[in-house]
């Protein structure tokens, strides 16, 4: 009887159980993708040369094997330690990253024949985009090998939440000596020579796992009914708290760091973040009107505000000066066309700010709207995936914190390219993993890592449920002993 | 929480269509505009790294040429003999793009003419730089200089046209003052801005290319449309005219009389020969009231005047009689007043439209187009029409061989007869008030003409209010005329 009771109670699984057949991992299509990645930017990395007139060597087919090294790291840390994740959201990263490196290295080679011509010292970007890379994807892999699983994340909601309004604030209060101006923006802290880097890019996914825990632990009480207005139930006075304190955090971004972007970026995530943990449409209409009176408050008062919609409107009055980023983008694309130019024959260098927040311009230019449009539908794949692993995934803490990352993704997305082509006003952000710039490669690699490691929870079989004890009537039951929790 | 993040899914898929949508736009429907637009460097980068094509004389004397920079645009444009020649090729400016050849004549220039294409094609095989054809005109180096060194020297505004009256050739084209395009077409932005401020602001417009790019009333000059259109119709040259020193334009008023008020010679009348030897305006308006305005007008039409649109290739103003409401208008137009305006180039072709029997050629600026020694292209004469019979234009040298005989001014070459007809035209609102302009329209050798020339100097450059054709214009034009056949 005792051994009967053993197997049946006793904390090992016992017996075989009735396992679902193996969920298919799929990490062999990861590979074959990451390998066609490598092939497409070898590709594009030749044609490069070809038309910049480069001696076309060996050399380049050693490039793109470290590219699919350096990613099949990426790819093996994958397979053991988030077996089950999406199969395609590594390969997109790995693709727009190679493609941002190609165009990068494209533009040095330009800007070193005019340095050349007019004897200045130039110093190419691409090997510190590398350089950032690998250490984009150690985090990658460290957030892989610490986060065992994304449901720990919640627990550290407050901290998170605390850490990321510090990061988002920081260049804003701090001097001017370690948080200058940059082309307009606040938003660096920089010790010269040793390192700067901009903390909002991080504060972005912080604050996105404290609005997702926030959300997740106050869930019920946002639900709760509010009053009812023109057939919307709106949500109480006291909860429109974190609505509150998105738009005034955004504001302060906006005021302190006249960074646009970002303040847009984050309004717009918190509201979307907001809209999935409630389903209440009444939290997306009074979020748009706060956005709208903010907009219309900060035209009214910011000069750099004012500046930025008068470009957008007309960037050709003003062409030789406040114009001149936007028209030159526009005259790219123009001559881009719709085939392009063809890699390496353009002259993507004469926008200013080619590799960072103006490289989308630089693809229209050469790649033409086709190849623009290949890129848009690259970021799409991406941001699917991430909301498939969404659906997918469980848990209320996961699917609020996919979601979110996700859209923050796409929306990122949207304000760069709608920006650069002339859709809404330029608010200057990096197209993630395009653009030159290593907070935002670092910080966009850890977010990628969590969305795989929350895939790999949806897609992970559960883990073998254990076997139900047939409970025997109460009065026949044994004493059995409990074992303590280690 | 499915049904929201499948929305918000679907709000991502909405921001990404309109961005495609209005990458669409700017891509596909306005890119021309972008690609066009004059400050969209990137066009204007390309040519420049192509090496543009040489302008030169009919000798092969060069007028535009290229040299190598190290600069971000590769090729400078250069023009050794800047100004003399800048009326025919213009200039090519990377900030106020181009005009005269080098607009005119840009696709060959630059390389991308249908002539060009098989050469484009084996510079792209045999790997060499692609380069842009040469224009040839059919300038004469020297007769060039010489008309540009006479008005210039004297600093008269104007222009000065000499053609091949047999083939329509120019073989000068002057207009004074002149400006360097050299500057213009430096790579260095700051002086071209400043030369584009001084030449846009200069009163008196050197940028403007007056030998066919402006009119002017012909006056005098126009009484040889007048009598060719008289000798069409019936008249001879000796056909009695009014000798009078006056006349009263009908309908009017209005006295309009004799170059200082003289007589036409000595009697009542005066023969058509003598009328037009001694310019009389009052027997001149009398002839133009006589044949009427069609018969004046389809004269006028046969040489040419009344065309829109010329080019040679550069584009030529259009030369008109204007509206001739009335006979008083009628009068004053016989007469080269009014608002008959023409381009020097116009009176030019009058006179060797004269000079070579009566058949109008058409003016021809380039001879040929090449690349390297290989011609593509050769420019043939071309005959636009006969504007009247070879007896009329007989009648009329004669007449203005006569004409030349009693023309004051310095200049004449002995052993050269040369056939010709001064003008001194007055305009402006108030005509007392401005300086007349002061015309010359001749062909010589009479008996075989070889050049027709056309000068015209504004407001009667040194001589003010007392300006007449022959005092200040014949001389220039019988310089060119001595230019020319002087050499050979």
């Amino acid at each position: 009887m005792a051994e009967s009771a053993a197997t049946t109670t006793g904390p090992l699984p016992g017996g075989p159980p009735a396992q679902p057949p193996p969920t298919a991992t799929r990490r062999g299509t990861e590979l074959m993708l990451l390998a066609f990645a490598a092939v497409l930017v070898t590709g594009a990395l030749m044609l490069v040369e070809i038309n910049q007139e480069q001696e076309l060597t060996n050399a380049l087919l050693y490039y793109g094997a470290a590219y699919l090294g350096l990613f099949g790291v990426a790819h093996v840390a994958v397979r053991i330690w988030a077996p089950y994740a999406d199969p395609l959201i590594l390969p997109c990263v790995a693709l727009l990253n190679g493609l941002g490196l190609v165009m990068i290295h494209r533009i040095d080679l330009a800007e070193a024949e005019r340095a050349e011509l007019t004897g200045r010292v130039f110093s190419a970007d691409v090997p510190r985009q590398i350089m950032w890379t690998t250490i984009a994807l150690v985090l990658f892999v460290a957030v892989l090998v610490l986060v065992k699983d994304h449901r720990t994340l919640s627990k550290y909601g407050y901290t998170a939440g605390l850490a990321g309004l510090v990061a988002l604030a920081l260049p804003g209060i701090l001097p001017n000596v370690i948080a200058p101006e940059i082309n307009g923006a606040k938003i660096w802290l920089r010790i010269p020579g040793v390192f700067s880097i901009q903390p909002g890019e991080f504060a972005k996914i912080l604050l996105m796992v404290f609005f997702a825990a926030f959300l997740v632990s106050k869930r019920d009480l946002f639900m709760a009914a509010g009053r009812k207005v023109l057939g919307m139930e709106l949500p109480r006075a006291r909860d429109l708290m974190p609505m509150l304190f998105a738009w005034f955090a955004s504001l302060g971004v906006l005021v302190l760091e006249k960074d646009l972007g970002t303040s847009l970026l984050f309004f717009g995530i918190v509201l979307v973040m907001l809209y999935v943990a409630t389903e209440r449409v009444a939290w997306l209409v009074l979020g748009m009107t706060f956005f709208i009176g903010g907009c219309l408050v900060a035209y009214q008062i910011f000069d750099h505000v004012q500046v930025r919609v008068t470009t957008w409107l007309d960037p050709f009055a003003d062409f030789f000066n406040k114009g001149r980023q936007l028209g030159q983008a526009l005259f790219g694309l123009g001559t881009g066309g719709i085939g392009g130019t063809g890699l390496g024959a353009g002259r993507p260098e004469l926008v200013p700010l080619a590799k960072s927040d103006f490289i989308i311009a630089a693809i229209g230019e050469e790649l033409g709207f086709v190849g623009l449009a290949a890129l848009l539908m690259l970021y799409t794949l991406l941001v699917m995936r991430g909301m498939r692993s969404a659906l997918a995934v469980r848990d209320t803490f996961g699917k609020l914190l996919a979601g979110g990352l996700s859209f923050a993704v796409g929306l990122q997305v949207f304000i760069v390219v709608g920006g650069v082509t002339k859709l809404i006003p330029l608010t200057g952000l990096t197209a993630p993993f395009l653009s030159l710039g290593g907070s935002s490669l670092v910080a966009n690699y850890a977010l990628v890592a969590l969305l795989l490691r929350i895939s790999d929870g949806a897609r992970r079989p559960a883990v073998a449920a254990k076997p139900v004890v047939p409970q025997a009537p109460i009065a026949e039951a044994h004493t059995v002993l409990v074992e303590r929790p280690s | 929480m499915n049904a929201p993040l499948r929305r918000v899914a679907l709000a991502v898929m909405v921001m990404v269509l309109m961005l495609l949508a209005n990458g669409t736009y700017i891509q596909v429907i306005k890119a021309d505009t972008y690609r066009n637009d004059p400050r969209n460097s990137r066009v204007l980068l390309e040519e420049y790294s192509r090496q543009r094509g040489q302008i030169s004389a009919a000798g092969g004397q060069l007028m535009a040429t290229v040299e190598n920079t190290t600069g971000r645009l590769k090729y400078l444009r250069k023009y050794p003999e800047g100004p003399i020649y800048a009326p025919i090729t213009g200039y090519y400016s990377s900030n106020y793009g181009a005009t005269g050849l080098e607009k005119a004549q840009d696709s060959v220039l630059n390389g991308s003419d249908p002539l060009l294409f098989g050469r484009r094609l084996s510079d792209l095989i045999t790997g060499r730089d692609p380069r842009g054809g040469s224009v040839q005109t059919t300038i004469v180096p020297k007769v060039q200089q010489f008309a540009y060194k006479a008005m210039s020297d004297k600093k008269f505004s104007g222009a000065v046209v000499a053609m091949d009256p047999k083939t329509g050739r120019i073989l000068a084209m002057v207009s004074t003052p002149s400006f360097d395009p050299n500057v213009l077409s430096a790579h260095d932005t700051e002086a071209q801005q400043k030369a584009w401020g001084e030449l846009t602001k200069d009163p008196k417009k050197p940028s403007m290319n007056r030998a066919v790019g402006e009119t002017y009333p012909p006056g005098s000059t126009f009484k040889m449309v007048t009598a060719a259109a008289a000798l069409e119709n019936g008249f001879t040259k000796d056909s009695p005219l009014t000798a009078a020193p006056t006349i009263t334009l009908p309908g009017t008023n209005n006295q309009l009389e004799n170059f200082n008020g003289n007589r036409c010679g000595g009697g009542e009348t005066a023969p058509l020969i003598e009328a037009l030897a001694r310019s009389c305006n009052t027997a001149f308006v009398d002839l133009a009231i006589q044949l009427g305005e069609t018969k004046l007008r389809q004269q006028a039409e046969k040489f040419g005047i009344g065309e829109q649109g010329q080019k040679i290739p550069i584009g030529v103003a259009g030369s008109s009689l204007g509206d001739i409401p009335d006979k008083a208008a009628l009068g004053q137009s016989g007469i080269g007043q009014r608002d008959v305006r023409l381009t020097p180039l116009q009176d030019a072709v009058v006179a060797a439209t004269i000079a070579n029997g009566g058949v109008r050629m058409e003016p021809q600026l380039v001879s040929q187009i090449l690349r390297d020694v290989t011609v593509l292209q050769e420019n043939d004469p071309v005959r636009s029409g006969t504007a009247i019979s070879s007896a009329t234009a007989a009648t009329l040298k004669e007449m203005m061989i006569q004409s030349e005989s009693r023309t004051a001014g310095g200049g004449k070459i002995s052993g050269v007869t040369i056939a010709s007809k001064t003008g001194t035209a007055e305009h402006g609102a108030n005509p007392k008030a401005n300086n007349p302009h002061a015309w010359y329209a001749a062909f010589a050798p009479a008996e075989d003409p070889k050049i027709a020339v056309a000068v015209i100097v504004e407001n009667g450059g040194d001589r003010g209010q007392d300006a007449t054709g022959g005092t200040v214009a014949a001389p220039i034009g019988r310089g060119v005329i001595g230019a020319f056949l002087g050499g050979g």
